[in-house]
């Protein structure tokens, strides 16, 4: 049996190689054939999650939600820390809070839903709901700073990882309105049914990986630098609070 | 929960008695410093069935100017204002005591007798088809919102 195995793809293209190093890693050490399989975009993603084409992934809070509540999956692991984004401009625009942006705000963003509820709430100080912004879909995180620094867009929404790969050129021209600090939503690492007898073995596995120099470079290249065990009762907290933010 | 201690307080303070939801009464005081609520964060809290607090997040803490050991345990009308109306506080209990979330701006009480604005959601913590408990978020409100909500309040205490 061929277990799937996805990745949100909210990551920076540059760790692509890294979650193929990851996957093969885990092949090895669990014994198992798995197939990586990066989507282009959440929409596609989660078409294979409804097609049930999805074993394993490594997800967003949104889609952990999703999976958890509607489709049987266990939470098993995730980074310490939790999923931050950033709101930010241009250098040359007059913003220097998010209350100085009004209404007719032109924002670029990706179709990540979590960096986009989370920006959506923390345009809310500014008094702007979704009929108050002109929303420019791109496809990329670049394409989001590109949109910006070519005054396409007034403000682009990014997570905090993916603003920090940008090149210092282009990140000299960027301010920064808000960079979010919830904490509380994080990305998670979840099995599906099929994967269910092996959920301790996994988590014993992935929690223990920046224990040796190797598993810590691993580690490093997604991102973190631990992972810890996620109980089911962390995760049903996070899909409650979740709940509040899209009201 | 007991009375605030005057010695808390930081300037000039007016008197009130609280008439809480469980029929207890505790004296508190107020005054006109508000604490600005932190950009970019959330405010998230959990309480018992009972709306005894079990957990809050450091931003929690920090805005209500008590230590963690202080509101452990405590009664979440720690934080009530005397300038919410009662008429709020009955409509969230009411509402999440059936499954259902709340959500509305509100006013707290911090333990130095300044106040911050919060736009709160309220939602049940749901266990095997089962209320265990309640998870409150408060977010960042807009200051034109925060206005609207003092004067609706102001009406409804009809003063």
């Amino acid at each position: 049996m061929s277990i799937n195995f996805t990745v949100s793809p909210s990551f920076p293209a540059e760790r692509t190689s890294d979650w193929y190093i990851f996957n093969t890693w885990l092949q090895r050490a669990l014994s198992l054939p798995i197939h990586l399989e990066l989507y282009s975009g959440f929409g596609a993603q989660r078409k294979a999650i409804a097609d049930g084409l999805v074993d394993m992934i490594y997800a967003n809070p949104f889609d952990a939600s999703l999976l958890v509540r509607e489709r049987n999956f266990l939470a098993i692991a995730g980074p310490t820390g939790g999923d931050e984004m950033v709101i930010f401009t241009a250098t040359d625009k007059p913003f220097q809070l998010v209350t100085d942006l009004q209404t007719g705000l032109r924002l670029s963003c990706t179709d990540d839903p979590s960096v986009n509820t989370v920006g959506r709430i923390l345009l809310e100080p500014a008094d702007l709901d979704a009929s108050d912004i002109v929303t420019l879909p791109t496809e990329t995180y670049i394409q989001v700073a590109r949109a910006v620094l070519r005054d396409q867009a007034d403000v682009g929404f990014m997570p905090v990882d993916a603003f920090s790969a940008l090149s210092n050129v282009i990140q000299r021209d960027l301010r920064v309105l808000v960079t979010s600090q919830l904490h509380v939503i994080h990305h998670s690492f979840l099995i599906g049914p099929a994967l269910h007898g092996r959920g301790d073995e996994i988590a014993r596995l992935l929690t223990t990986l920046h224990e040796t120099e190797k598993g810590s470079q691993m580690l490093a290249g997604l991102g973190s630098k631990v992972w810890r065990r996620i109980e089911q009762e962390d995760v049903e907290l996070m899909i409650d609070i979740i709940s509040t933010l899209t009201q | 929960m007991g009375d605030m201690d005057p010695g808390w307080i930081v300037g000039e303070a007016r008197e009130y008695v609280l008439q809480l939801f469980d029929g207890s009464r505790r004296r508190v005081y107020v005054t006109n410093n508000e604490t600005a609520f932190p950009h970019g964060k959330l405010i998230v809290s959990r309480t018992d069935t009972e709306g005894v607090i079990t957990l809050g997040n450091q931003s929690f803490v920090d805005m209500s100017g008590y230590l963690e050991s202080e509101l452990l345990g405590q009664p979440h009308s720690i934080l009530r204002h005397p300038e919410m109306p009662a008429a709020a506080f009955r409509d969230l209990w009411e509402t999440v005591s059936t499954g259902r979330q709340w959500h509305g701006y509100v006013k707290n009480l911090r333990k130095d007798g300044g106040f911050y604005w919060v736009f709160a959601t309220v939602v049940p913590n749901i266990r095997q088809g089962r209320v265990v408990g309640y998870t409150s978020v408060r977010r960042e409100p807009s200051r034109q919102k925060v206005a609207a909500a003092e004067a609706l309040y102001r009406s409804m205490r009809g003063s």
